[in-house]
């Protein structure tokens, strides 16, 4: 044997791999906020009632972002997100009324499962319309998620004739929308939570995670491998698509309306969300634990802002920094890395 | 010469109105490297092309064991154990050596979680360590992305996973053409290492001394014919 240089080709430590990413950095960034708001007003954001806020209101857009990572680690985009969570939300709200004669606050269970169904049902068509559309028709993906952005939220006007359904089962949003379990940990949170873990497992242990980094990274090796991958973009956009239902439904169960008109930039923010966490726009590269962190960081600038009574509007141009500032590191690190 | 492995005969191709290949004829044997040489649009790729799958002649036949064959897809030419080498690095380069070897072919874990989907990513590790010490790559870590490793070494990666998974014949396009001189060397010892373990091996470059240095016989494409010269 020729082999003699082999010496055990070592395994990296969890820790010194996680050092090279910007997941790491990015987490700094997250506790440093938190610790220097902290610091400014002690019984601010520290305060359970605020943290539980903090947490409700970041839960929608979280369980969107993790459908979302999934989207971009295969170099995709999905503009398509806010509009198809409002379609799901007045699909199922209009399924829950019509079943029970037009109002149904008081609705049973029943309804509510049906409704959620419904929400998630509606969501998955577009997923899978976005897919085919942009795997085996191969339009790209900015333009039929932007196309499906304007649609999804037309069809979804068409049916309420422009209004928000406003009669949501009470059975619904005094569990989902704003009840608690486990003492005191809001039900919202739990489910954003159970689709974070699901999808960090889906991507990081499976073999479905693997295709996903492997079509972002290189398609045509992919491709060559024998990897069904228009059938595998498919799924990886209906999972966004089932996820903005489940998204719709918990938007639904917490405003108990429609809200037609206040998810026009879900996109953009999670898609920060998403980038903030390290996942690369390119593809091949990311994670959920990432894009849980990322979506935070511009929830605890808003909360913190408000807290310590800085102009609410610095928020966004501080999110624009931070994001531009991690794609630009993104963009270094490969470069230096392709050079070699 | 022994028993041909694998035979193509007056393997015609046309592209439109252009004719890619004019009847090329050649073989390959278990455990010989041959190489086909010529210059651009010779129809090397073409011919490569034809007998791994990824493209149908329009006449001519192909011999496989002394059977004819009919590849429709490269799926179909891997189950009979050929593989290819692309000219460019066909690897992901996000993705470690390991996962890359095994890309499209992942062991499962047992029982229920593999059921589910989930990767024996410590089974598929410690085999593609062994399979890299076995055709003689060496890796200084096997759970790096491959983009971070040398372009000698991303090379060896991407030829060892073609190499591992054929039994029979492999097919390698210009697989040294983006290279350094060291790192030729490296991708030629693994092309040698896999000529002794029994697999026949088209090699197709430009490069002259290459070509002498590796190959048991050398077939000269002009005009989309193949010349026999020993």
């Amino acid at each position: 044997m020729t082999a003699t240089k082999e010496s055990a080709p070592e395994k990296q430590s969890t820790g010194r791999r996680l050092a090279g990413t910007n997941t790491l950095w990015i987490a700094l960034v997250l506790v440093a906020l938190v610790v220097v708001f902290g610091i400014i007003d002690p019984s601010g954001i520290l305060n359970i009632t605020n943290l539980q806020f903090l947490l409700i209101e970041t839960a929608v857009l979280l369980v969107l972002s993790v459908g979302m990572t999934f989207v971009i680690i295969t170099s995709g985009i999905d503009l398509s997100v806010g509009s198809v969570l409002v379609f799901s939300g007045i699909t199922s709200a209009l399924t829950m009324n019509a079943l029970s004669g037009g109002d149904s606050t008081n609705a049973g269970w029943g309804v509510v499962l049906v409704g959620g169904i419904v929400a998630v049902v509606s969501g998955a068509a577009w997923g899978v319309l976005n897919g085919l559309l942009i795997a085996k028709a191969k339009i790209p993906a900015l333009i039929v998620t932007l196309g499906s952005f304007g649609a999804a939220l037309g069809a979804g006007e068409l049916l309420t004739g422009g209004s928000d359904v406003r009669s949501v089962p009470t059975a619904l949003s005094h569990s989902l929308g704003s009840g608690t379990v486990l003492g005191g940990i809001p039900t919202m949170v739990v489910v954003a939570a159970v689709v974070a873990a699901l999808g960090g497992w889906l991507l990081s242990t499976t073999r479905f995670g693997r295709y996903t980094y492997a079509i972002g990274s290189n398609e045509v090796a992919a491709q060559r491998t024998g990897i069904g991958v228009t059938r595998h973009l498919v799924m990886v956009y209906a999972l966004s698509g089932v996820l903005s239902g489940l998204a719709g439904f918990m938007s639904l169960a917490y405003f108990t309306t429609t809200t037609l008109t206040s998810h026009s930039t879900d996109n953009l923010n999670a898609i920060a969300g998403v980038v903030l966490g390290g996942t690369s726009l390119f593809g091949g590269v990311g994670s959920v634990i990432g894009t849980v962190i990322g979506v935070f960081i511009p929830a605890v600038l808003n909360k913190g802002f408000t807290i310590i009574g800085v102009n609410v509007f610095w928020q966004p141009i501080a999110v624009a920094i931070v994001l531009v500032a991690a794609v630009w590191f993104d963009q270094v690190r490969r470069r230096a890395r392709n050079q070699r | 010469m022994s028993e041909p492995l694998l035979e193509a005969r007056s393997i015609v191709k046309h592209y439109g109105s252009v004719e890619a290949l004019r009847g090329a004829s050649f073989q390959v044997a278990a455990g010989e490297v041959v190489s086909l040489i010529g210059d651009n649009g010779a129809g090397k790729s073409t011919l490569i092309k034809s007998l791994s799958g990824a493209e149908q002649p329009d006449s001519g036949e192909i011999l496989f064991e002394g059977k004819q064959i009919h590849l429709d897809s490269p799926t179909a030419a891997r189950s009979l154990g050929i593989e290819t080498v692309y000219q460019d690095l066909a690897v992901a380069p996000d993705l470690d050596p390991a996962a890359n070897l095994y890309l499209g072919r992942e062991i499962k874990r047992k029982g229920l979680l593999g059921a589910l989907g989930m990767l024996d990513k410590k089974e598929m590790r410690r085999k593609a360590s062994e399979e890299f010490a076995r055709l003689g790559v060496t890796l200084q870590s096997v759970d790096v992305p491959i983009a971070s490793l040398s372009g000698g070494q991303r090379q060896s990666v991407a030829v060892a996973r073609s190499v591992v998974w054929a039994s029979k014949v492999v097919f390698m396009d210009e697989p040294t053409a983006a290279l350094g001189v060291v790192q030729r060397e490296r991708v030629l010892d693994v092309i040698r290492k896999v000529r002794d373990q029994g697999i026949g091996v088209v090699l197709i470059s430009h490069n002259m001394p290459e070509v002498l240095s590796v190959s048991d016989r050398v077939g000269a494409m002009t005009g989309a014919l193949v010349q026999e010269e020993s």
